[in-house]
């Protein structure tokens, strides 16, 4: 291994291409805790958002009107705003006005630091998405499918949950595909809040060194493979979901 | 597929080649384009009262603003003021985006080898925290482990957080870390000591719970910059001319009193120095 780190530093002397974060023993630490920091943020908000969607989804095929009306509300408020706003909004206006609790110092500080609130607003923000693109999929189940489950006696729930929501997550899997696409890019916003992701890093990185292009080269290459495991990763969930018949 | 393969790694290698491998052409001549177009583009600060900010009537203002102006009456141009933040205002030096960089930048060896710094240098600050009262920090040993707001790209944030160990949380300007300090989400503020004094002596009532108790260390000067090509031409020679002068007239101590600032040392010696 250390002969690879030998060889970036000599490309850096010899030919001026600096990628600090090979030869540089703490750029390298920097950049892999902002790799995976993105990778815990997209996770986190990947699951949370689907969870959004899901729920999101079945509320709005409620009979209470008042909970089509909050979910409708909530997609107007989150689908409307720029991420970067709500990022800002959760961290300076919301988390400002939380209590504040002493922590081991004495010091009173908040109780969610910048990670949370990033994710806290990235999933909402995904969610929001994913409400509508799972709507979408469950309007596209067949109105003759729901009446035969009907027919055969399954409740309401479990006509949702055994039937029309199985369905639907087939027909929405290549448009929820892009929606997670677009969060795992999204959460590079969090570098404006702190939170210390890749942008984050890199940016520190290219500050101290002044290697701004080779660092936007290798911050767009790992984008480029990040976000290329997780649509490979889909891809196969498409096909172990496909269901011959539908759609394919 | 194995050839799409080859394909694809030979155009990979390409782009990168591309992005890397372009040497930022040689700006010559910057001299020459400043009086053709009529006009002198300075990068300044807009988030560094009251060095460089924007005044109630919105427009660019401060000490250095007064710089640039000062720099474009001497060209016998017109002055456009871009604003330019901590983590980009080298690469838009270095794009030919502005002519000149006048934004509270320090010196040192790494920045010497990507911009032409001007010397005599024309402020000194150095870095100091402004810190929320009775949060038990009274010397640099002390903020291990803790957290501290700063802005993206400032030179003093890697040495605090290798040096003694704190936790830094950069933002993208100071108004950012400002309020991330006011909502409590760090100990401190990571600053020039500069920026700190005016910021408490600005009179401001939310600044009354903060202090500026631990000693300011690593003093650096600060320098306007030219394009490194053109460090030693006319263009560099030009500079170097106007912040003697600058020096040796006392204009730079006159504005900084204008601006309320608390008489640097620095200028002083320098005055003192070349009259």
């Amino acid at each position: 291994m250390e002969t690879v780190w030998e060889w970036f530093r000599w490309l850096d002397k010899t030919h001026g291409i600096d990628l600090s974060v090979f030869y540089d023993t703490g750029d390298r630490h920097r950049f892999l805790m902002g790799f995976l920091t993105t990778i815990l943020l997209s996770l986190t908000c990947l699951m949370s958002s689907l969870a959004i969607g899901f729920i999101g989804a079945w509320a709005q095929q409620s009979q209470w009107r008042w909970a089509r009306l909050a979910v409708g509300a909530f997609i107007q408020f989150f689908r409307n705003t720029p991420p970067l706003v709500q990022l800002y909004f959760f961290y300076f206006a919301i988390g400002g006005m939380l209590p504040k609790f002493a922590d081991a110092s004495g010091m009173a500080s908040p109780l969610f630091g910048s990670f949370f609130w990033a994710a806290v607003s990235l999933s909402l923000f995904g969610g929001a998405f994913n409400i509508e693109i799972f709507r979408a999929g469950i309007e596209a189940v067949p109105r003759a499918t729901i009446e035969a489950a009907e027919s055969l006696g399954f409740s309401k729930g479990q006509i949702f949950r055994l039937v029309a929501f199985p369905l639907a997550l087939r027909f929405s899997l290549r448009a929820l595909n892009n929606n997670m696409v677009n969060l795992v890019k999204t959460t590079s916003l969090a570098y404006a809040i702190g939170v210390p992701e890749l942008l984050y890093v890199s940016a520190q990185i290219w500050s101290d060194q002044l290697n701004t292009r080779e660092m936007m080269t290798l911050l767009l290459f790992s984008y480029v493979g990040l976000v290329g495991a997780m649509v490979w990763g889909m891809h196969r969930l498409e096909r172990a979901l496909r269901m011959p018949g539908y759609g394919q | 597929m194995k050839w799409q393969l080859i394909k694809g790694a030979a155009l990979l290698s390409l782009a990168w080649g591309l992005v890397a491998g372009t040497v930022v052409p040689a700006m010559a001549g910057t001299f020459d384009k400043i009086k053709e177009r009529g006009k002198l583009v300075v990068g300044v600060k807009s988030d560094y009262k009251p060095w460089g900010f924007i005044d109630a009537a919105g427009n660019l203002a401060g000490m250095e603003i007064d710089m640039a102006h000062d720099v474009a009456h001497r060209l016998g141009v017109k002055l456009e003021l871009i604003p330019v933040q901590t983590a980009n205002r080298i690469e838009f030096l270095q794009q030919g985006k502005i002519d000149l960089i006048i934004a509270t930048m320090s010196d040192n060896p790494k920045r010497r080898e990507t911009v032409g710094i001007i010397e005599p240098l024309y402020y000194a600050g150095g870095t100091n925290a402004l810190l929320r009262k009775g949060v038990g920090v009274s010397s640099w040993q002390d903020v291990r482990g803790k957290k501290l707001c700063g802005t993206q790209g400032a030179y003093y944030n890697k040495r605090v957080a290798e040096l003694y160990g704190a936790e830094i949380i950069a933002f993208a300007g100071n108004p950012e870390a400002m309020n991330a300090l006011l909502g409590g989400n760090c100990i401190g503020f990571v600053q020039d000591s500069t920026f700190i004094g005016s910021t408490l002596a600005s009179g401001d009532a939310k600044w009354a719970d903060f202090e500026m108790t631990l000693p300011t260390e690593d003093e650096q000067g600060w320098g306007i910059a030219v394009p490194l090509a053109e460090l030693n031409g006319p263009y560099g020679d030009f500079m170097r001319k106007v912040v003697t002068d600058w020096h040796r007239s006392g204009k730079l101590i006159d504005i900084e009193r204008k601006w309320g600032i608390k008489a640097s040392p620095f200028l002083q010696t320098m005055n003192k120095m070349y009259r």
